[in-house]
């Protein structure tokens, strides 16, 4: 009888239906709570203040129904800061993702050099971003800069790139390859790994040449890394702010480099207009959810 | 023994197997290639050799002479930077906040995840779902109710200003990698531990968490760095200088000295350099941390 009565407890508890909802209840509660204060309710709110003229004191009164969104997007600076999200994304594509995509291949094997290598191209991405915008604010200053410096050093006047409209943002995105080409190299060197040393060897014996080895035999082994690197990327490039706010401080030279993150700063965090600014986070969240949701069904069903 | 490997385990080899392995081939198999690599090289490492080395120069010299070695070494320039408070308070602000960013970090996503990852409740799939949704977007989006919550909640110019919004902010990553690497434990480790008599609690402290380490470990490092290096939550949550991480700290330095490059230069050095030396210190953890949430499981 009592043996009965321990093996049926026992039983029950390993089916764990009990305990485990005990102890479900203890562990999950302090994450479900964070969670919700300080990332889930703000969004909520964002929502809420959007449509609302609202200095931050006392309660959002004032509605003015679609008036921040209809005042956003006739604002000439915010639609040049949606282009410039359109460029990072559009550089982050066709420049760095191939340059990471090259330079992995290069370093796939354990030649020469390889470790060494790898480790410097992976150095600038564990720098803060607000270092390597002050980096190349010294870099493409007119005055002491280096790059103004080889310029006068071949005969040409010198170069004020970041005070110069037209160019003051080809300078970012400079700088935003530079940063981030290493984190994508390392994602591709790590797919590389796991793709079927036979494979190559089989292509070999056919007599595939170099060329056809990486695009019959690399890049259909890597596709689900090089996927991933752009959702990476297209995620990333909406919410660049930290190398504006060094590079040109506040979105100069005549408000060309914003992007929408600085932009939210700029006109909403230090002029204190919650609502306008609240908006203006209403669309970054939606262009997020939007591209991780549509990238997701599009193209990442079978991962 | 079962094999208790699991995908981060490979990914943390696949990441790294080329620290430990012997070099393969001839060295000069090809010219072109080791041409584009110094190539790009050169363009990684110049503007960082550029700003240590023009930390030691002074503003005369540097306007001229950004490329060689400075004639006379300017030590002052980093001495000077060396020998006042502000610096190092910065840096202990920003250890500060990235430590508990990490321990709560830890602390709050590990038995959230093993709740996900070993238990049955009702809602744990719309739970789990909810967490997840935190990673499609960033702290940008929500920063300025995010700033009236902090500051209702009486947190504003305080480091738990930073400290509790980052660890809610991590707890998506955190949860999602913590969770698929507690179930790539093999189940029988669970089961037979229930036969045995042990509860839930003491099979995730005794058993789960010690067969984690490397998975903890790079959320831990994930946690860190980004705490690290974060600059738009702290930029709208403090406003006492004395209380500001690294990153505001230098973009104040900055600031004051706007002109005197060389100074800026050096300070910009030494705020990088704790990030090198930890890089250099730990690079297999460091690599495989950072490149994580590109493991599926």
């Amino acid at each position: 009888m009592a043996a009965t009565a321990i093996t049926l407890a026992s039983a029950r508890r390993a089916s764990g239906v009990h305990s485990g909802w005990v102890t479900a209840a203890i562990f999950l509660p302090p994450a479900i709570a964070l969670f919700t204060v300080f990332v889930i309710l703000p969004i909520g709110e964002a929502a809420w203040y959007g449509f609302f003229n609202w200095n931050g004191l006392g309660l959002p009164t004032n509605f003015v129904g679609l008036g921040n969104f209809v005042q956003l997007f006739a604002n000439k600076v915010f639609t040049r800061a949606l282009i410039n999200n359109g460029l990072i994304i559009l550089i982050s594509l066709l420049v760095q993702l191939p340059l990471a995509l090259g330079v992995a291949v290069l370093l796939a094997d354990r030649r020469f050099g390889a470790v060494t290598f790898r480790m410097i191209f992976f150095l600038p991405y564990i720098l803060a971003d607000v270092a390597a915008g002050l980096i190349w604010r010294y870099m493409f200053d007119g005055d002491y800069g280096l790059v103004s410096q080889v310029a006068t050093a071949f005969g040409f006047a010198p170069v004020y790139l970041l005070a110069d409209t037209h160019y003051a943002f080809a300078a970012v995105l400079i700088v935003i390859v530079w940063k981030y080409f290493g984190f994508h190299m390392m994602l591709y060197i790590a797919g590389m790994q796991n793709i079927d040393r036979y494979l190559y060897e089989a292509a070999a014996i056919d007599g595939a040449n170099a060329w056809q080895r990486f695009r019959f035999v690399t890049i259909p082994g890597l596709a689900s890394m090089i996927r991933l690197s752009i959702f990476f990327s297209l995620i990333g490039s909406l919410q660049v702010f930290d190398v504006i706010r060094a590079m040109t401080f506040d979105g100069g030279p005549l408000n060309t480099t914003h992007t929408m993150v600085s932009f939210l700063y700029i006109f909403g965090i230090t002029r204190m207009r919650v609502g306008f600014g609240s908006a203006v986070g209403i669309v970054i969240f939606v262009l997020c959810v939007v591209v991780a949701f549509s990238y997701k069904r599009l193209f990442m069903r079978d991962d | 023994m079962t094999d208790v490997s699991t995908a981060f385990d490979r990914h943390i080899a696949a990441t790294t197997e080329f620290l430990t392995a012997p070099v393969r081939g001839n060295p000069f198999a090809s010219l072109y290639r080791l041409l584009v690599l110094f190539l790009v090289a050169g363009l990684v490492i110049v503007p960082l050799l550029a700003t240590v080395i023009g930390g030691f120069k002074d503003l005369g010299e540097l306007r001229v002479n950004a490329f060689g070695l400075p004639r006379v070494w300017h030590w002052e320039n980093y001495w000077g930077i060396l020998s006042g408070s502000g610096y190092w308070r910065y840096l202990a602000n920003s250890l500060w906040v990235a430590g508990w960013t990490v321990f709560l970090t830890l602390a709050v996503s590990a038995p959230a995840a093993f709740a996900f990852a070993h238990l049955h409740f009702f809602g744990e799939k719309f739970l789990f779902n909810y967490l997840i949704f935190g990673l499609t977007f960033p702290f940008a989006t929500a920063i300025l109710p995010l700033f009236i919550k902090i500051r209702d909640l009486g947190l504003l110019d305080t480091p738990w200003g930073i400290i509790l919004p980052q660890v809610a902010f991590y707890l998506a990553i955190s949860v999602l990698l913590l969770r698929n690497a507690f179930r790539q434990l093999p189940v029988e480790l669970v089961e037979s531990a229930l036969m045995d008599g042990c509860g839930y609690p003491r099979i995730f402290f005794s058993i789960i968490l010690p067969l984690s380490r490397p998975i903890l470990a790079a959320v831990a490092i994930i946690a860190f760095v980004m705490s690290w290096n974060n600059f738009l939550l702290p930029l709208v949550a403090l406003n006492t200088q004395t209380k500001y991480p690294w990153p505001l700290g230098l973009m104040d330095y900055q600031g004051q000295y706007m002109t005197q490059w060389n100074l800026v230069l050096a300070f910009i050095t030494l705020t990088i350099l704790p990030a090198i030396a930890m890089f250099l210190a730990a690079q297999k953890h460091i690599v495989a941390g950072l490149t994580a949430g590109a493991v599926k499981g």
